[in-house]
């Protein structure tokens, strides 16, 4: 198995009395997309500066390309490419000496891909004007022309989409798969859920400065799920409980409409007939594919939800196991 | 040490800076008042006094220089307002040179570091290949620059004045004498650097370009003051007087220096040193 691009073993961070890294464990391999989820402050921003050794640990482990990034940080540096939370850009400075900027500190001298790399993220055109011109979209997309103008190896992406509109950051994410898709190792720290989905190969939640869970997204859902997830809802929602009893049915919990898991697939339209039977005028029957956001309020929650003893029906999340 | 790289940080501060006239402006037009405005109608109002009033105070004054400079002043010419004004432009406005580059390198100084955390920035370079120290000697030239090059331009105008003002009355082309290329040259830079070595410092330190500002400016008043007193001394001094002085400045300079750049930090720049 190939080396992890990063490797961060029980890694402690504080500022003043705020723990920001607490034994903190992350190993990203080459080539895949790896969501850190989490709420403010959980610790994801924290995670990239440590990682291109920006911040000293007071604990614990961090190799990035096998070294270690607060000693041999120029060496690692040069192979990250960094879009942070703020764009962090020179609005006084048009796009054209943002991007030379860059590109100078970064040792690529006159033949720098300036156009090109502003071409690839629609932003050629706005080039010759100054940065504090631009919309929060176009920032954002300079931005990561210029985190990738070095060809980086390892691109570490703080909230890329935050404050932008829905378009831009469609735009953003699908040009995140596309360099992901040319074997780029991404790190992409996010508390938008929809921004990590179908784009991560491994999720990591983290909540005040530790990993609760880190794997494939799949693998995940199929340990907190696994078994078959089922919607049901009907007229009178009261009468969904009939489905408790129902053989098959291994979990059962209904807050506005029922979420049961089942055994098989097969059994629905027994079950189905089971419940006419019982008067049940049902109006969805929906096999349901856990999402990432299912998986992170699971995860936050700290339980393995929808696992209720029969006859149980949780109000709220503190009623869960 | 990577120079080019530093260079680099030069460069983009200094068109920065450029690109914000809201700030040179201001400095521009201190630059002239100090160099060309104020010379010029004090230069004038002496030629025109006559031998009346101001030019007998200015002759007491001259009573009190020391005798190398009273001989200079006396070989300088006959007429009591050619000798007034010669020894105005020679001798009386040597803090000129040093209150003009330490105004406006700590003013860009001051708004260095902290400007770059408080616009976000720092963040990039925090992230760059860049070294600390490349971050620090880059920024450092780019906030002397300016300052000095507008302290040289300003003192070629002044000579230009002085010269066309004076000169006729003291036998032609007499400045710059040789103390105040030694003032220009060896004297003023190591006072630039002295003081911004400390308001580096401060920029990496405080939280706000605002507070950087108030700052530096307690930290380089009393500095300006001494360079405005060593400069004369070194003008109207002995002549090793001016080596001796400018010698000491660039011991303590190299020293602050020295210091300052342990005050550039990554940490710093991504402003969570005071929360660590």
């Amino acid at each position: 198995m190939a080396e992890p691009v990063v490797q961060i073993k029980g890694v402690s961070r504080a500022f003043a009395n705020v723990v920001a890294l607490d034994n903190f464990d992350l190993e990203v391999p080459p080539g895949t997309v790896t969501a850190l989820l989490g709420p403010n402050g959980a610790g994801k921003t924290t995670t990239v500066r440590v990682i291109t050794g920006g911040l000293k640990v007071s604990g614990g482990s961090v190799r990035v390309f096998g070294m270690d990034p607060y000693t041999n940080g120029e060496s690692v540096r040069l192979r990250c490419g960094v879009v942070s939370a703020k764009p962090a850009l020179y609005d006084r400075l048009n796009g054209w000496d943002n991007l030379r900027y860059a590109a100078e500190l970064f040792g690529l001298g006159e033949n720098a891909p300036i156009g090109e790399a502003a071409a690839r993220f629609g932003i050629r055109d706005a080039l010759d004007f100054r940065v504090g011109t631009y919309s929060t979209g176009m920032k954002t997309r300079l931005a990561l022309a210029r985190a990738v103008l070095h060809d980086p190896q390892l691109l570490l992406l703080d909230e890329p989409t935050a404050g932008l509109d829905p378009e831009s950051a469609r735009a953003v994410l699908a040009l995140i798969d596309e360099m992901a898709t040319g074997g780029k190792t991404v790190l992409l720290c996010t508390h938008l859920l929809l921004e990590a989905e179908g784009l991560a190969d491994q999720v990591v939640v983290m909540d005040q400065g530790h990993a609760l869970i880190a794997g494939p997204p799949a693998e995940l859902s199929k340990r907190f799920w696994p078994n078959l997830v089922v919607l049901l809802d009907a007229e009178d929602r009261e009468t969904l409980d009939e489905a408790k009893i129902f053989e098959g049915v291994l979990t059962y919990e209904r807050n506005g409409h029922a979420t049961i898991q089942i055994d098989d697939l097969a059994r629905i339209p027994d079950l189905i007939a089971y419940m006419s039977a019982r008067g049940v005028r049902l109006t969805r029957v929906e096999p349901h594919v856990p999402t990432l956001e299912d998986l992170y309020f699971a995860v936050r929650n700290k339980t393995r939800p929808a696992v209720f003893k029969r006859g149980q029906t949780p109000k709220s999340a503190e009623d869960r196991l | 040490m990577n120079w080019r790289r530093m260079l680099v940080i030069t460069r983009t501060d200094l068109r920065q800076l450029r690109q914000s006239p809201d700030f040179w402006v201001p400095m521009a037009i201190l630059a002239a008042l100090f160099f060309i405005v104020i010379p010029t109608i004090l230069l004038f109002a002496i030629g025109h006094a006559g031998r009346i009033g101001l030019v007998q105070q200015i002759g007491r004054t001259l009573n009190v220089l020391p005798q190398r400079v009273k001989e200079a002043v006396d070989r300088a010419g006959q007429s009591p307002e050619g000798r007034a004004q010669y020894a105005m432009a020679v001798y009386l406005f040597a803090p000129l040179a040093v209150v003009v580059p330490l105004t406006i390198s700590t003013a860009i100084g001051a708004n260095t570091i902290v400007g770059e955390r408080e616009k976000g920035t720092g963040e990039f370079l925090a992230h760059s290949p860049a070294a600390e120290s490349e971050i620090y000697i880059g920024k450092l030239i780019g906030s002397i620059l300016p300052g000095y090059l507008a302290t040289l331009i300003g003192f070629g105008i002044y000579a230009i004045v002085v010269n066309v003002m004076v000169g006729p009355k003291v036998g032609g082309w007499f400045f710059p004498t040789g103390d105040w290329w030694l003032l220009m040259l060896w004297v003023v830079p190591p006072f630039i650097m002295l003081a911004l070595s400390a308001v580096l410092r401060i920029s990496a330190r405080v939280r706000s370009a605002t507070a950087a500002q108030q700052a530096s400016g307690l930290v380089t008043l009393p500095l300006i003051l001494v360079a405005y007193g060593q400069s004369s001394g070194a003008l109207l001094g002995r002549q090793f007087a001016g080596w001796v002085v400018g010698g000491i400045a660039w011991a303590l300079a190299a020293l602050g220096l020295m210091r300052g750049a342990r005050a550039v930090t990554r940490e710093r720049l991504l402003g969570v040193d005071k929360q660590a």
